[in-house]
């Protein structure tokens, strides 16, 4: 993020703009108040300039937002106005848009430019509230998210008799992401894209940088190439690298690589991974992670895509009604085996029910490596059948093994498992898993018993099916949620239960780039609310390509996009319907506590 | 598999997969189980755990198969899944012959350490990707008949794998999970090796089980209720 911008509106310079224009994301503006949004919403590459100052924070004129006491009851305190100055901003602004104008074609000029057009031309334009977010992308920007449809191709390997080295290395430079591995003697590890053998001296080369820091006393923490930013991170004997060109913060890249960090662990222990380089610095890690390629890419690779849950550091849960919860949670209590430690039941990667000890809770970061292996990474679920699998919850404790004791509930050869009825219509994402955790590396039988009393309670009741048909029937539409707001999506993240929700990403955001614009404008908006020192609680930006609003309290986390002609009033009264929603829906959309024994 | 007529005997059979990561050890149980097969199959974690039937003449055999994942890492928790096992298939790969220095290795830590006679067999996959793949040809004169790119892959002969396993007493076979070839024949030899009496033990009802195996207590009470749970749902 270039945050070294000054104070006041500068005239960017005509090369500038464009620059700026191509790369799709709105730079947050750090506009402290709702109420000085409308005056914002003239989209321009230079909106980021239109820092409040702090003491325009202090000119508070007291009125709520629309709807306000029902907001304030969660948490929300407007903040101070600084209508005064942004109109003179939007002045600023406005006049000198002419010169702002880049020598387009026509469809850009009917397109994209809507800043640089008279009042009355954008008076028109706001009418259409319907443009949805990146709907307007001019075709003549270069975009960053061009290649991002074959970000997940694999490269050719060497067999492959068409493709010479310097061309598989260009498909390699080609891609917006990259996660790199390595030893801190210089042995790779991991790469994300790429053999390891093609890219082994680019692998040496950020060895060396990395080094160098390191032997400066001063570790390299990042930098930036081109527009590629670099991140590294050590952890121990290993050095991690984040590559992107999506335009990710440092600390979101930086939590990546924990992530990684933390499915290696997973694998290995901290101890033993503390062993091996202790023993033999220059050891291969390759071979003791063998297998697990496959669980550091689909990681790496949901990061690429953009994932909410790993954005917000929060899980999803399966809708249900609190008494459909409750009554699971029961059942699943009750045929608790002894050597339990953690149960849950997922269904399509949103959890239905956890079970655990009083004295434990189960943290995200480890439930976001179960998943990634249970739903992410197909090894398990293809394999049919139950699976016993030993793992290092690394948040919960990285010194020792766990035993997770894996059933999905639909297909399989096992006959008490089965569904037959409806097991064609739930494939892929909505499987219903059993997950069961123990310490007890023997206990796979005992858990395999409770497994099928609980399906067997679960299907006396009806509530598999539930379960089942909530899962198929996915997220609710935003217009479910909150009829007739131009709101085209939102990520609503209650803080106390370390839990999100958000609506169907069907189907504005159904395509793999238009999610990932998605995500990417999510990112941006995290990290400028949680940059440090920002103490934001209220962050409305304006793009030419879409609205979008982020909101904090100590209670929740809150941000929702709209298409780029909503207004900030519009945008405020859409957010206070979903957050009413929210607040209604509480019990349903989140597990509070959980069944405890 | 539908039992019609008589109700045959049947009983329960623990049979463990082993070998070196990548041989396709999953892919034979995929084949066997639900008679598919899927290409670049992800790794197996830790351990599966499948159930099939199969249908001998004289009676019903339920395997309850321990598909054990390969890697160095895994090693260890080998001893819990064949501890216990009555059959043991030990895979390696036709086109890599380290993966045979592995599988002898297996055979042997078996021999040592598993119940004694346990019924082992030796089973050389990926046949697909030799000359003799198609279960058409002979494998006497598997003559290239196609010689350019798709040269026989094959690096271990069948005579060296076959002398191997008659030395040991191994039941030996060559398999492609991927066409399918010989994979049901290894498991319905290994269901007719196994002597009536270690079949008797383990359906035998009540005490039986501790009778027929005296050594770890760990064994009895893993056994215990799962085969009760058993019984309940598949009979």
């Amino acid at each position: 993020m270039k945050s070294a911008r000054p104070p006041l509106p500068p005239r960017p310079s005509l090369q500038a703009t464009p620059k700026d224009r191509a790369s799709l994301q709105s730079k947050p503006t750090t506009a402290l108040s709702s109420m000085t949004i409308q005056t914002l919403s003239f989209p321009d590459g230079s909106r980021g300039t239109f820092s409040t100052t702090v003491e325009n924070s202090t000119t508070n004129d007291g009125t709520s937002p629309t709807d306000g006491h029902d907001v304030s009851a969660m948490g929300f305190h407007p903040i101070g106005s600084a209508r005064k100055q942004d109109t003179d901003e939007s002045m600023s602004v406005m006049s000198m848009a002419p010169t702002l104008r880049p020598p387009g074609d026509l469809e850009s000029l009917l397109v994209g430019d809507m800043a640089k057009r008279s009042p009355a031309w954008m008076l028109l334009r706001s009418q259409s509230a319907s443009v949805q977010p990146f709907e307007v992308i001019r075709a003549d920007q270069p975009s960053t998210f061009a290649g991002f449809e074959r970000e997940f191709d694999d490269i050719p390997d060497e067999s492959d008799k068409d493709w010479n080295d310097g061309d598989r290395l260009q498909v390699w430079k080609s891609k917006l992401k990259h996660y790199m591995i390595l030893s801190s003697a210089g042995k790779p590890i991991y790469s994300r894209h790429g053999d390891l053998g093609l890219i082994n001296s680019s692998m040496g080369v950020v060895q060396t940088i990395i080094s160098f820091y390191e032997g400066a006393k001063s570790p390299l923490l990042g930098f930036t190439a081109g527009d590629a930013r670099f991140v590294v991170a050590t952890e121990g004997p290993l050095y991690f690298v984040a590559i992107s060109r999506l335009g990710e913060s440092d600390s979101q890249l930086r939590a990546q690589l924990n992530a990684l960090y933390m499915q290696i662990l997973s694998t290995l222990t901290l101890p033993v991974l503390t062993n091996i380089f202790a023993n033999r610095p220059s050891t291969d890690l390759r071979r003791p992670l063998q297998g697990t390629e496959t669980l550091l890419s689909s990681l790496a690779d949901s990061f690429t895509r953009g994932s909410p849950s790993v954005l917000l550091g929060a899980l999803e849960c399966l809708r249900l009604r609190k008494s459909h919860r409750h009554s699971i949670n029961n059942a699943f209590l009750k045929a608790r085996a002894e050597p339990l430690l953690y149960g849950l039941i997922v269904a399509g990667g949103k959890l239905v029910s956890v079970i655990r000890p009083r004295r434990h809770s189960l943290h995200p970061s480890d439930l976001q490596l179960i998943f990634n292996m249970l739903f992410e990474s197909g090894g398990i679920k293809a394999a049919g059948g139950e699976n016993w699998i030993p793992l290092c919850l690394p948040a919960f404790n990285n010194r020792g093994y766990l035993y997770m004791y894996v059933s999905f509930l639909d297909g399989g050869p096992d006959d008490s498992a089965s569904t037959t009825d409806t097991a064609d219509t739930t494939d892929g994402d909505e499987a219903v898993a059993i997950i069961l955790i123990s310490p007890d590396k023997e206990s796979f039988f005992a858990l395999q018993k409770m497994r099928d009393d609980v399906v067997t309670e679960l299907k006396k009741k009806g509530h598999l099916d539930l379960i089942k048909a909530t899962a198929v029937k996915g997220r609710p539409s935003v217009t479910e949620i909150a009829s007739s707001t131009h709101i085209s999506h939102f990520l609503f993240k209650s803080r106390a239960n370390v839990q999100f929700c958000m609506p169907s990403l069907q189907p504005t955001f159904n395509s793999l780039i238009s999610r990932r614009r998605l995500m990417s404008l999510y990112s941006h908006l995290h990290a400028a609310m949680h940059a440090r020192h920002s103490h934001l609680k209220v962050l409305h930006c304006v793009s030419d390509e879409a609205t979008s609003l982020a909101w904090i309290t100590p209670i929740f986390e809150f941000y929702c996009v709209a298409g780029p002609n909503t207004s900030r009033a519009v945008m405020t009264q859409g957010a206070n319907k979903i957050m009413q929603w929210a607040k209604r829906e509480e019990e349903r959309l989140f597990i509070i506590g959980g069944g405890v024994f | 598999m539908a039992d019609s007529n008589a109700p045959k005997p049947s009983s329960s059979v623990k049979l463990v997969l082993l070998g070196e990561a990548a041989v396709g050890k999953s892919s034979l149980v995929l084949r066997f189980v639900n008679n598919d097969f899927q290409e670049n199959k992800e790794p197996t974690i830790g351990a599966a755990f499948l159930t099939q039937k199969c249908n001998l003449p004289s009676r019903t055999i339920k395997f309850e198969i321990w598909d054990t994942a390969g890697q160095e890492r895994f090693a260890s928790l080998a001893p819990m899944y064949y501890r216990n096992a009555q059959a043991a298939l030990v895979v390696y790969d036709l086109t890599k012959p380290t993966s045979l220095v592995k599988a002898r290795h297996w055979v042997a830590e078996l021999q040592r350490q598993a119940s004694p006679g346990i019924v082992i067999a030796l089973v050389g996959n990926k046949l697909d990707l030799t000359n003799d793949g198609e279960p058409g040809r002979g494998d006497g004169d598997g003559e290239g008949v196609e010689g350019e790119d798709s040269g026989d892959a094959r690096k271990v002969s069948t005579e060296e794998a076959k002398s191997y396993a008659e030395e040991e007493s191994l039941l030996f076979f060559e398999t492609s999970a991927k066409t399918g070839y010989n994979v049901a024949d290894v498991f319905t030899a290994i269901a007719n090796a196994i002597p009536e009496t270690s079949l008797k033990s383990t359906r035998g009802p009540g005490a039986s089980n501790a009778v027929s195996r005296g050594g770890e207590e760990q064994r009895v009470n893993l056994n215990g209720p799962r085969e009760t749970a058993k019984e309940g749902c598949a009979c």
